[in-house]
């Protein structure tokens, strides 16, 4: 493997590596002419509609599915008794029915489904549909879950998905010596991706028996792995397309529509598609964990923090999906990028009769940074320190390990940052005059009035690809050969494009590596090998990584047929315009002429460095493949009258390692930034006894141009030796610290505690004093 | 569902009457919300987009007539002069898109508390013209609102215009929303002064199941205000135009809000939109 960053980055391939060539979806996408997997069609097809519970705990008597297929069109009604191979499926335990066998745990489960040559024919049907349900109390407590024996269990394992602990140290000595000691209680509300293109796809059943399936999903193996047994089928006999991908964010993990089209598709022989809408889209897939958190730590008088507890409660809902992992996330970055010697940590992640939570940007770090950060402030406060230097004096950096023992061996620069973001400019003054400028905004709520300034900070350490000893690889082929004349390279992987740039990654660095301008990147499916989730800001690390193995492949290929043909040492050739190039002899041959009619073409997996798994007692190991860090400043104006407010200006540093493409890139750290932005002041699912109070954009509000304000960016590279090109995963960290630096600006404006987000009006105007 | 697309007023009417339940749609900002989430499966719409003379506004006399149709866009780049409440109040909808099809008449039609047109329409003493196949009437704004998405509207009948006197004095609006643009208002208020009638209008939006008046706070305003001066606004004067549009509210406690809260900041709001109006009024 090719350590670092290669001579060839500063390589003269147009569209390479290091550039920002467009997308090569991005004009469709643009125009509105990029097929969804909701634009999927097929002229035999019928709709298929998924019946759901009305309650979020009930015992299901009978379902009486008889009217429903009496009505003239509809072709098939199927309930659990149908599912033609095993009932339960799930990310990391099969706890999860296909269709709700005799209990259902959450509001939106899935009970029955109905194809019909129409979708309101299908729909009428459904509702013709009775479900005779036995309605349960719910259990909508987290910590009464996690911590009550007396709690009915939801599952037959009972309610505590995974308890991971970390100890380092002795705390109660250590607390001894500390001079200041704060604590707070922190709660995160539950957060939803929010993805323009809901679930959807296109369900074909195959002559042979099987299925091909059309999709719009983040991890298409895994998806197979969970479909296929479900289907009664061997994987080979399931056949799956990525669809057009709009959006994803963690929440297509998860399966949602697609065994219950193949099962439809399979039983009437018909091409089956099923799309959700936006309110049924809020019941299908998985939310953010919300977390209530109880902190403690102690620092010395020089601001050196001597100890760390943190009791971390993450409400996994009614079924497991990701918690598992989510945990180990929020226990092993639980006291973040910071030095601390003595450290209780306890997450757990448990079954309510919430809905299902599982994946989202941030996974598990999101809720503990919001915490840990907070306790920075209030640190500093109690230290009397500027809220930057109590995060400098505790700073990880090269060589420090983090709570888990993990340390850190690549570069670290968090002080480096801190120093940065302290000399970052704050924003000039604005026309007040215009209320687009004003908290409120447009609203003309004030000119003025009320209005004060507050100034905060958040750091965050987010794991990049998976962790706990998990071999997460990813799998490319590469062909190259000569097309109308031309070299022309096609790179085939199953990698999700789910809106993030991959594919034209992958382009960038086919030209790189083989010095070919022309590049095609294949329609995603697993016809090839896996190349695991588009998720944990991994495929440029990943699928970037497989791509350049197999690119080095057909490189070395290449090499050998003209050493052999030309009688030259291989190691000294280079490919460079489309043309082999000797150390000595200059320009040897065209690509297209070497190559004539043969194609090379090859295959190659990625493995990232193994890690290990947690120490279930003491959350000890070296867990994590490489770590990030982000840090924001926010600058946010409240209406201290109104509770309405005004993120002025926010300020990222971020170490990513290599830039790869820098427009991709500042699109990421926008992006995660903004959606950080949402989880400070509005994103939230309202649950009322385990049911949805706001399941529509009407109501579950996300950030508009005028809530995000314009940003600064300062990149830093600083290449890990591990990494492809030394790059550093950079979809996530933005998402972590720009929570809580906002979190601290409305803080320092108001006052006030601000232990919970998102920040509601009320919690300005009249909040509830601990 | 059948999509029925008159061209003339009086076929608009004659479908209206002869399909019980159609629902007229303008531009479909809320009716095709309620659809798409399947709140609604009426029989049929009746789309009155073809129905040229609905699509304009004229000034009449002391009034301005607002056809039903007429967007909300309109209303901001042509209005705002003689309309000045409700252009800010259209200033507020949705995005641009929705408010180049979103129309204040289907504010109406759909009645909800929450519609940003009410609060200056109350205030300013509009009239919603209404007519069926069995003729028209003219009913006063107060008169309009009958319940929670309810309205004096006969099944029969259809929304034609919209009269809102002309503005003679400064008009303001502002609305609460947990968003910067594009969001429903937790509540809102409206203030209209008339100086040459030395008279005060108010209208609070998702303040009680129906748009209302302030009352009280009106009366008291027409008397306390120091009409002949131009000094600033006494403090007392808008603390306690303050309170009195608070006691006028009966929020309740939803989704979008706490009722503590909504009377809290209607009071915050009209206290400053009374202080913004008159600045305008005193330095005019």
């Amino acid at each position: 493997m090719t350590v670092g960053t290669p001579d060839n980055l500063a390589s003269s391939t147009r569209g390479g590596v290091g550039q920002s060539p467009r997308r090569p979806d991005g004009t469709r996408k643009v125009t509105g002419q990029f097929a969804y997997s909701s634009d999927l069609w097929h002229d035999d097809m019928l709709w298929g509609v998924t019946l759901r519970s009305p309650h979020p705990h009930a015992r299901i008597r009978s379902i009486d599915i008889g009217a429903a297929l009496a009505t003239s069109g509809v072709y098939a009604v199927l309930t659990h008794e149908d599912v033609p191979g095993i009932k339960y499926y799930g990310l990391e335990e099969n706890d999860q029915p296909v269709l709700a066998v005799d209990t259902v745990r959450y509001q939106g489960e899935a009970v029955a489904l109905v194809a019909a040559d129409h979708p309101e024919t299908a729909r009428r049907a459904m509702h013709e549909i009775v479900v005779n349900y036995e309605v349960l109390d719910p259990l909508t407590d987290p910590v009464r879950a996690a911590l009550d024996p007396e709690a009915p269990a939801l599952h037959e394992h009972g309610n505590v998905v995974r308890h991971q602990p970390v100890r380092v140290g002795d705390v109660p000595s250590a607390r001894s010596r500390a001079d200041v000691v704060v604590t707070g209680e922190y709660e995160i509300g539950m957060q939803d991706q929010a993805f323009l293109g809901p679930e959807s796809g296109l369900a074909v059943p195959g002559e042979d028996g099987g299925v091909d399936l059309y999709v719009a999903t983040q991890w298409m193996h895994t998806d197979l792995r969970e479909i296929a047994p479900c289907l009664g089928l061997p994987e080979e006999k399931v056949r799956m397309t990525l669809s057009g991908v709009g959006g994803a964010f963690g929440a297509r993990e998860d399966l949602s529509m697609q065994v219950h089209a193949a099962m439809l598709a399979m039983h009437t022989g018909r091409p089956i598609k099923i799309v959700y809408n936006r309110e049924e889209s809020f019941y299908g897939h998985v939310h953010r964990h919300p977390a209530k958190m109880r902190y403690e730590h102690g620092a010395t008088a020089d601001g050196r923090i001597v100890y760390a507890t943190a009791r971390i409660v993450l409400d996994g809902g009614a079924y497991a999906s990701s918690t598992t992992n989510v945990v180990g996330n929020a226990a092993s970055l639980g006291v973040g990028p910071y030095i601390v010697p003595n450290v209780e940590i306890d997450a757990y992640g448990v079954y309510t009769n919430n809905p299902p939570c599982g994946a989202m940007r941030g996974f598990g770090a999101v809720q503990a940074c919001y915490a840990y950060e907070s306790q920075m402030d209030k640190l500093a406060r109690e230290l009397e320190l500027h809220p930057l230097d109590v995060r400098r004096i505790n700073a990880i950096h090269q060589g420090a390990a983090i709570a888990t023992g993990q340390v850190v061996d690549t570069p670290a620069p968090m002080r480096e940052m801190i120093d940065r973001l302290r000399d970052a400019p704050l924003p000039e003054a604005v026309d007040s005059g215009d209320v687009r400028n004003l908290p409120g905004g447009v609203s003309n709520t004030t000119h003025g009035e009320g209005v004060r300034r507050g100034i905060g900070y958040g750091v965050g350490l987010k794991n990049i690809c998976f962790s706990e000893g998990f071999d997460d690889y990813s799998t490319a082929r590469v062909r190259l050969e000569v097309v109308g004349g031309e070299p022309a390279v096609l790179v085939h992987t199953a990698a999700a494009e789910v809106g993030q740039g991959l594919v034209t990654l992958q382009g960038q660095i086919a030209r790189t590596e083989l010095g070919v301008e022309r590049v095609s990147i294949a329609p995603a499916d697993t016809q090839v090998g896996d190349a695991g989730s588009s998720s944990a800001s991994r495929q440029s690390y990943m699928t970037g990584g497989a791509v350049k193995r197999a690119c080095e492949a057909v490189r070395d290929r290449l090499f050998q047929l003209a050493a052999e043909r030309f009688d030259v040492p291989a190691d000294q050739l280079s490919l460079s315009g489309g043309k082999l190039v000797s150390e000595h002899s200059g320009v040897l041959v065209a690509l297209a002429d070497l190559l004539g009619d043969e194609a090379i073409e090859e295959t190659r997996e990625f493995h990232h460095r193994p890690t290990t798994g947690m120490d279930p007692v003491t959350g000890q190991g070296d867990t994590h493949t490489q770590l990030a860090l982000c840090i924001h400043r926010a600058v946010v104006d409240v209406d201290v009258e109104l509770g309405l407010l005004k993120v002025v200006d926010l300020t990222a540093v971020q170490d990513v390692g290599t830039v790869l493409n820098r427009v991709s890139l500042e699109g990421q750290i926008h992006g995660g930034t903004a959606q950080g932005l949402g989880l400070a002041v509005m994103e939230e699912i309202q649950l009322a006894d385990g049911k949805l109070a706001n399941p529509s954009f009407t109501d579950y509000l996300i950030p508009t141009i005028l809530d995000m304000p314009p940003m600064r960016l300062d990149i830093l590279e600083r290449a890990d030796p591990n990494a492809p090109y030394g790059l550093r995963g950079a979809g996530e960290p933005s998402t972590l610290s720009s929570t809580p630096a906002i979190a601290a600006a409305i803080r320092d404006a108001t006052g006030l505690q601000i232990d919970r987000v998102p920040v509601r009006p009320h919690d300005i105007v009249h909040p509830v004093t601990g | 569902m059948d999509f029925i697309k008159p061209t003339t007023w009086e076929e608009a009417l004659e479908a209206r009457a002869s399909v019980p339940g159609a629902v007229p749609i303008a531009g479909g900002t809320d009716v095709m919300v309620e659809l798409n989430f399947d709140q609604h499966r009426p029989p049929a719409l009746i789309d009155l987009t073809a129905i040229d003379e609905l699509a304009h506004w004229d000034l009449d006399g002391d009034s301005v007539r607002i056809g039903a149709t007429v967007s909300y866009t309109t209303i901001i780049t042509e209005l705002a002069n003689h309309l000045p409440g409700l252009a800010l109040a259209a200033r507020t909808v949705g995005s641009p898109q929705i408010r180049n099809r979103g129309t204040a008449a289907g504010n109406l039609g759909a009645g909800s508390p929450a519609g940003d047109s009410h609060p200056p329409l109350l205030s300013t003493g509009a009239t919603v013209e209404v007519a069926s196949v069995r003729g028209s009437r003219f009913v006063p704004i107060d008169e309009f609102y009958t319940g929670v998405k309810r309205t004096a509207l006969e099944p029969d009948e259809l929304i034609r215009a919209i009269t809102v006197p002309a503005a003679r004095g400064p008009q303001q609006f502002a609305k609460i929303g947990t968003r910067n643009a594009m969001v429903i208002a937790v509540c809102s208020f409206a203030v209209a002064l008339d100086p040459h009638e030395r008279a005060v209008g108010t209208g609070l939006g998702s303040a009680a199941p129906t748009p209302r008046h302030a009352t009280d706070a009106e009366k008291y305003l027409v008397d306390a205000l120091p009409w002949d001066s131009s000094e600033p606004l006494p403090g007392d004067v808008a603390e306690r135009f303050g309170e009195l549009v608070a006691a006028a509210a009966v929020p309740i406690d939803d989704v979008r809000g706490q009722a503590t809260y909504r009377t809290h900041a209607l009071s915050v709001m009209a206290r400053r939109t009374l202080g913004w109006a008159w600045e305008e009024y005193r330095c005019a």
